[in-house]
């Protein structure tokens, strides 16, 4: 990161703070969501019935075709070797026998890779995602102990594989800092997320800490942790007349195929990149070297080329999520109000991306506090580019917040609900925006009823089966809502005779989150047709705009696209039904959409079918591409999604070991748009917020900077036998100024579970372990 | 040598260093069997060999001439899908669907070793006839990693097909 990258990441920020000061002064109908979206009042249509997806039986059948399973003509397979030193020089490279083994077609190393531009580090412009500011494969320069360092094609990946084995590398190695303890002594810096600080004050904390009559004050350690999708990361790539395609698992298929354009120096028509399935990937499948090293070796080969790391490789090559430390203090009143507020900590990167975990952005609007410091620091380390991890700020953050309220709790003598129901904010307590939707109370209410907290023993290490301690826990879960500009959508109306159907295309990317069936629920719904009667395109960068399953935004996205393009398609209708049609002389806001054509809104009666306009017209189909509005209703509102987790937990008291025995999620996320897939969705979550509770560690050698468990035998993830049944229920609260009502729900699930966990196991032992993850040895 | 792969006789590797995984992903182009980790820790390649589960990462494919291979694309007997197929459709046992084949191939492996009577770390007897309990189902299918969460409906799917709660009829049957 150069500090020019820094200063113009400042620039954005302030031009981004100048829009903050007006934004929230503007009417509220002048801003996107200030009129609720007419299909929030829509109450016994397809939105809101569980739907299975539409991609099931492609996927039961082993037929749907990932990043790995396309081929080409006379395609070649790669491999990576990586450096084994964290900082330094490659002097010398032998490949005589790597050359002469069978079967190799290329070994590329910087020395004869072709020229490249550096990519743009993720969020140094808008179209940059690139993992870090790094050159890839044009000097000598070690970076991280693991980089890829050279790359062989051969006919055949046990070949490549073999070659690959076979090269020999000399370092220069230079000094580096792969320590926790020396990125501290190098120096702390404050963090800056999307060019804004992570950093708040409101009133004085330390003092109103310092005068507090009941205080908690304790720092709380997060690991590094993994994605661990179960489909390792591929591309399969060709140059075909000039220009590059690549069939990708990406989650960001746009900006993903401009920024490796800007690399190749290629026009932007002349990449696409695809992504029809995505193996799972909770923030990491975007943009790394292994795609750019495949599209140079396929370049300079003149030959197609498979490119699919190995598990190992993707942790080589593929960042996580960074550690942190965090202190949280609270300061309370006798009767449990919250006075002081204090998260702080820090966070490591490296030298060369710009991704603080920013663990302080769930605390931002969790309670009322009059007094209230929040703080993000960073230290810098030579090691692989950190990056997004499912809820990345949140998941940890609500660790260290919500144990330390739990807390709080004990030393009070209040139970854990009621405070946090005490302390509930009527407004953005750091902002001071009116919150856009927020019934985190009912979903408290909810949850404890259903759960049975008041069964809880109040006093820890009382309840006991055998050799058991069982206990009781719970904790906030929350994420932002999140709305990401440049969205678009294509909307094709086709017509057979009398039968319509419709084409709904979005750049957006389907991991498994539901989204095209969501897309095609929502769809139907708003051009008022059958699900039938829609399909859905996705995962190409072909289709207009950018969409990224990122942020858990792409719902709302595509939401808000959908909204723009079905508003341009009723206006293109109106043209086309002319001065015969019943609807002649009415403006597009007048006219909705209902039964397979356009109505007059306040008269319905007054109609005519797509079929009727289009055959008068005499057209077969209509196309109309819209962007969606600016997100400015994030400036305007205080937009959060919101949950109550409450676990049960059995402590082995001989062997220490922890297992989750009962789990519920009660969350408050706007209006459920398909249950089925929701509920599938939060489970995830909350599957993953276990792991992180129990086991899930990158383990790091601190000598030298290399992942030393980079493999599912060694990172353990949670099994079927870790995972009981899980209860998931929901407000259904629809919030009046997003589209459809809806939240997106990707990460929410995982906030809150790690601090439910340990203070499910505080309960149940008179232990608290604040350092993830709750380990057997931490319980003896 | 050749083998049999979904009831067709296909030929073995060039290759003798070529993984029975590799084999029917690259040669054979039956991708519905996945590749998660390439050494046996997470299930995603599991296929079945004469009836049996195995990893096929970790199998060489000239270890099986002879054998008879059946991978998710030959579950189902017909056009239509094995009820298993459809049971996680219904129960949505699946997300992002890249560990499903390996979930669903192992299912079939282990509801057989489970008839043959063979215990698992969870069984309370270890002589006794296996009853497949949502316990028994979690510990034999613990080896099947899913990143995406599905493992409820997983289990669900595995139970409603392989050990249906009794019902009115079979419930009789057993008083009787």
């Amino acid at each position: 990161m150069s500090i020019i990258d820094t200063a113009k990441q400042a620039a954005q920020g302030l031009m981004q703070g100048a829009i903050e000061k007006l934004v929230p002064l503007a009417p509220d109908s002048w801003i996107p969501g200030g009129r609720p979206d007419p299909l929030i009042a829509h109450k016994h249509g397809l939105i809101g019935t569980p739907v299975s997806r539409r991609d099931g039986a492609l996927k039961v059948k082993g037929e749907a075709g990932f990043a790995a399973e396309f081929r080409f003509d006379d395609m070649a397979y790669a491999a990576l070797a990586y450096a084994t030193i964290p900082r330094g020089r490659i002097t010398a490279i032998d490949s005589a026998a790597a050359d002469a083994a069978p079967g190799v077609v290329l070994v590329m190393t910087h020395l004869n890779a072709p020229r490249m531009n550096t990519p743009g580090v993720f969020g140094s412009s808008p179209t940059a995602v690139g993992p870090a500011d790094l050159p890839i494969l044009q000097d000598d320069r070690i970076h991280w102990n693991g980089q890829p360092i050279a790359c062989v094609l051969a006919e055949t990946q046990e070949q490549a594989d073999h070659a690959a084995s076979l090269l020999g590398f000399t370092y220069d190695a230079e000094p580096s800092t792969t320590s926790l303890e020396g990125a501290k002594a190098n120096g702390r810096e404050p963090g800056l997320f999307m060019g804004q600080p992570l950093h708040n004050r409101i009133g004085d904390a330390d003092a109103a800490l310092a005068t507090a009559p009941h205080v908690v004050d304790q720092v709380y350690r997060t690991p590094r942790h993994n994605h661990n999708p179960i489909e390792p990361h591929a591309a399969t790539i060709a140059w075909i007349d000039g220009a590059l395609v690549i069939h990708d698992a990406s989650q960001m298929v746009t900006a993903q195929a401009q920024t490796i354009g800007e690399i190749f120096d290629l026009e932007p028509d002349k990449v696409r990149l695809t992504s029809p399935y995505v193996g799972g990937g909770f923030g990491c499948k975007g943009l790394w070297d292994h795609q750019i090293i495949g599209a140079a070796a396929a370049k300079l080969a003149g030959r197609p080329v498979r490119i699919t790391l190995s598990r190992e490789g993707v942790y080589r090559v593929v960042g996580g999520r960074s550690l942190t430390e965090q202190r949280v203090a609270i300061g309370a009143t006798a009767e449990g109000r919250f006075d002081a507020l204090v998260h702080t900590g820090l966070s490591i990167m490296t030298p060369h991306n710009n991704m603080p975990e920013p663990f302080i952005l769930g605390t931002r609007a969790a309670y009322a506090c009059p007094n209230i410091s929040l703080q993000v620091d960073i230290a810098r380390m030579n090691m692989l580019a950190n990056t997004f991890m499912r809820a990345p700020g949140e998941a940890v953050g609500t660790f260290a917040l919500e144990c330390a309220v739990d807390e709080l709790a004990v030393d009070l003598g209040i139970d854990p609900v009621e405070l946090r129901i005490l302390n509930e904010p009527d407004k953005d307590p750091t902002s001071g925006l009116a919150f856009s939707s927020r019934h985190i109370v009912e979903a408290w209410r909810n949850g404890a009823d259903h759960f049975g907290w008041a069964d809880r023993s109040v006093e820890p290490a009382t309840r006991r089966d055998g050799e058991w301690q069982i206990g009781m826990g719970c904790a906030t879960g929350t994420y932002p809502y999140y709305r990401m500009p440049g969205a678009q959508a294509r909307i094709t109306l086709t017509r057979d005779g009398d039968a319509v159907r419709a084409l709904i295309e979005v750049a957006a990317a389907e991991m498994g989150m539901g989204t095209s069936t969501t897309t095609a629920i929502v769809g139907a719904e708003r051009l008022g047709l059958s699900l039938d009667q829609v399909e859905v395109g996705y995962g190409d960068s072909s289709i207009p705009g950018a969409i990224m399953a990122g942020g858990s935004q792409q719902t709302a996205a595509i939401g808000a696209a959908v909204i723009a393009a079905h508003n341009a398609l009723v206006a293109e209708l109106l043209k086309l039904a002319g001065n015969d049609s019943p609807l002649a002389g009415l403006s597009a806001d007048t006219v909705g959409s209902e039964d397979a054509g356009l109505a007059k809104i306040d008269d319905p009666t007054q109609r005519e079918s797509y079929a009727s306009i289009l055959t008068r017209a005499q057209r077969d189909s209509v196309t109309v591409t819209a962007a969606a509005a600016q997100p400015l209703e994030l400036m305007h509102w205080s937009m959060h999604s919101h949950s109550a987790i409450f676990c049960e937990v059995r402590v082995n008291a001989v062997t220490g070991e922890t297992r989750v025995s009962r789990i519920l999620g009660s969350f408050d996320c706007g209006r459920i748009l398909n249950p089925k897939t929701a509920k599938s969705q939060f489970r995830g979550g909350i599957i993953m917020g276990l792991g992180m509770a129990l086991m899930e560690e990158t383990q790091f050698d601190e000598r030298n900077g290399r992942i030393m468990n980079p493999s599912l035998a060694e990172y353990h993830i949670p099994v079927h036998l870790d995972v009981p049944e899980i209860d998931v229920i929901w407000t259904d609260i629809a919030d009046p100024h997003t589209p459809m009502g809806a939240h997106g729900i990707g990460e929410i699930g995982i906030t809150g579970v790690a601090a439910a966990v340990a203070n499910a196991v505080y309960n149940a032992t008179g232990k608290r372990v604040r350092d993830l993850p709750i380990t057997l040895d931490k319980l003896l | 040598m050749s083998f049999v792969v979904n009831g067709n006789a296909v030929p073995g590797p060039a290759d003798p260093r070529v993984s029975l995984l590799d084999h029917l992903r690259e040669t054979l182009h039956l991708t519905g069997t996945k590749k998660g980790c390439n050494q046996g820790a997470c299930g995603a390649c599991t296929v079945l060999v004469d009836g049996e589960r195995i990893l096929s990462c970790l199998a060489l494919a000239v270890q099986y001439d002879g054998r008879e291979i059946t991978t998710i694309e030959g579950l189902a007997e017909t056009a239509a899908l094995h009820p298993l197929q459809a049971a996680f459709i219904e129960h949505d046992g699946f997300q992002c669907g890249y560990c499903t084949p390996g979930q669903i191939c192992s299912a079939i492996g282990m509801a057989a070793e489970a008839r043959r009577g063979v215990p698992s770390h969870v069984s309370a007897d270890l002589a006794a006839d296996v009853i497949l309990t949502r316990d028994e189902i979690q510990e034999r299918m613990s080896g099947n990693l899913c990143r995406c969460g599905a493992h409820n409906g997983i289990i669900d799917a595995i139970q409603a097909t392989m050990a249906p709660a009794p019902t009115a009829e079979t419930s009789a049957e057993l008083a009787a």
